[in-house]
């Protein structure tokens, strides 16, 4: 999932200040799972600025909204009315959720309420970890199932590195080596000849290096004429 | 703000926290009575929001009681009513407002001095600090 983070609360502040009519809206995805901007922390954002401007004399009015997928313009615009009533919003969905509601209301002023961070797993209650960086083109069945490239500091391809120690990373002693890790999977996988295996160079054009990518199923894309059909029924 | 009266809220466990209120009112300890109370089942089920929500709606200050650590008749329920406190208090630092407005109290049932120190802890401060953002209430 994309787990996410949310800005302190003074940036928030000074960000939205400026406006009247704020709508918050957060949604009940990934960043609800990873306590960042569902129902409750929309809630609790909300009433920390108003706890705030109460100490300050500011007069502004809040909307606390959450929508079900704030990445899908379905969701987003059962909130439409409110968004566009409002001077400004600030999304506390994830970066996705925040330029799907600037893109379907260009004119209309929205902010990131949270810092969008890794692709990760909760590891435990409270943390989050992350095990991918969406290279394009997956290789951990070499790997013993584990990504070098988010998961090793150098995103080694033939690990690990010279200062890997004590199962440890060089460039963060608290932070378990990628390599390690990937040589014990493959040990009790017995799958250990791969570590010998020289893997080349990774074809990067898959990566974000080259712009914004864009994935296309043809099949599920609607011809003009179904497109047309679902316009009238909207 | 001569007669304003201190707004305190406070959270009380159903348990230890209001039973050490209630034996300290029984034993005739004295309190400032205006302090309100709100009975939860645990201190584990005190939201932030409540203690924002609370703040927002005109508390000067909260609080909230619950079992000893470790003798909580839930287990956990005051650890996890700690953090809340803890996370809030980090909220107001951000907003810029005093994060000791919002206190977080373990009590057993058996202490009956404890309950009017928190309570007198607490409306001195709420007296010290005034109203969020002045007085206007
Ligand atoms: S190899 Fe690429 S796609 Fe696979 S987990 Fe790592 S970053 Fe993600
Ligand atoms: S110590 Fe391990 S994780 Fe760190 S850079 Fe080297 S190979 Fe990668």
């Amino acid at each position: 999932m994309i787990v996410a983070k949310r800005k302190p609360l003074n940036e928030i502040a000074e960000m939205v200040a400026p406006y009247k009519r704020v709508s918050v809206i957060g949604c009940r995805s990934c960043v609800a799972i990873c306590l960042a901007g569902g129902e409750k922390e929309v809630k609790m954002l909300v009433s920390a600025l108003k706890v705030k401007n109460k100490k300050e004399g500011r007069d502004q009015e809040f909307e606390a909204l959450v929508v079900e997928r704030q990445c899908e313009k379905e969701w987003v615009k059962e909130v439409e009315d409110k968004v566009l009533g409002s001077d400004i919003t600030l999304s506390m969905a994830c970066s996705l959720g925040a330029q799907t509601i600037g893109d379907m209301y260009p004119s209309h002023v929205t902010f990131p309420g949270l810092n969008t961070g890794i692709f990760g797993v909760p590891e435990e209650q409270g943390v989050w970890s992350e095990k991918c960086v969406g290279c394009g083109n997956c290789i951990i069945h070499t790997t013993g199932g584990i990504c070098p490239i988010s998961r090793c500091a150098k995103s080694m391809l033939n690990g690990p590195c010279g200062g890997s120690a004590n199962r440890k990373c060089e460039v963060n002693l608290d932070t378990d080596c990628a390599w390690s890790a990937i040589y014990d999977r493959l040990k009790i996988q017995n799958r250990l000849e791969l570590i010998e295996k020289v893997t080349p160079a990774k074809d990067w054009s898959t990566s974000h290096a080259g712009g914004r990518r864009t994935y296309v199923r043809e099949d599920a894309k609607l011809t003009p004429h179904q497109k047309k059909g679902k316009e009238a029924i909207q | 703000m001569a007669g304003r009266k201190p707004k305190v809220v406070g959270f009380c466990c159903e348990r230890h926290g209001m039973d050490a209120a209630v034996l300290s009112a029984r034993s005739g300890k004295e309190f400032d009575a205006s302090v309100r109370l709100v009975q939860v089942p645990c201190t584990g089920r005190v939201d932030g929001m409540h203690i924002l929500k609370a703040l927002e709606d005109g508390a000067d200050c909260v609080f909230v009681l619950g079992c000893l650590e470790k003798n909580c008749y839930y287990d956990t329920g005051s650890i996890e009513g700690r953090k809340r406190v803890e996370y809030v208090k980090q909220m107001l630092s951000e907003v810029g407002v005093e994060k000791e407005r919002v206190e977080m109290f373990n009590s057993a049932s058996t202490n009956a001095w404890m309950f009017p120190e928190i309570v007198s802890k607490m409306v001195a401060l709420a007296k010290k600090l005034g109203p969020i953002g002045g007085e206007k209430q």
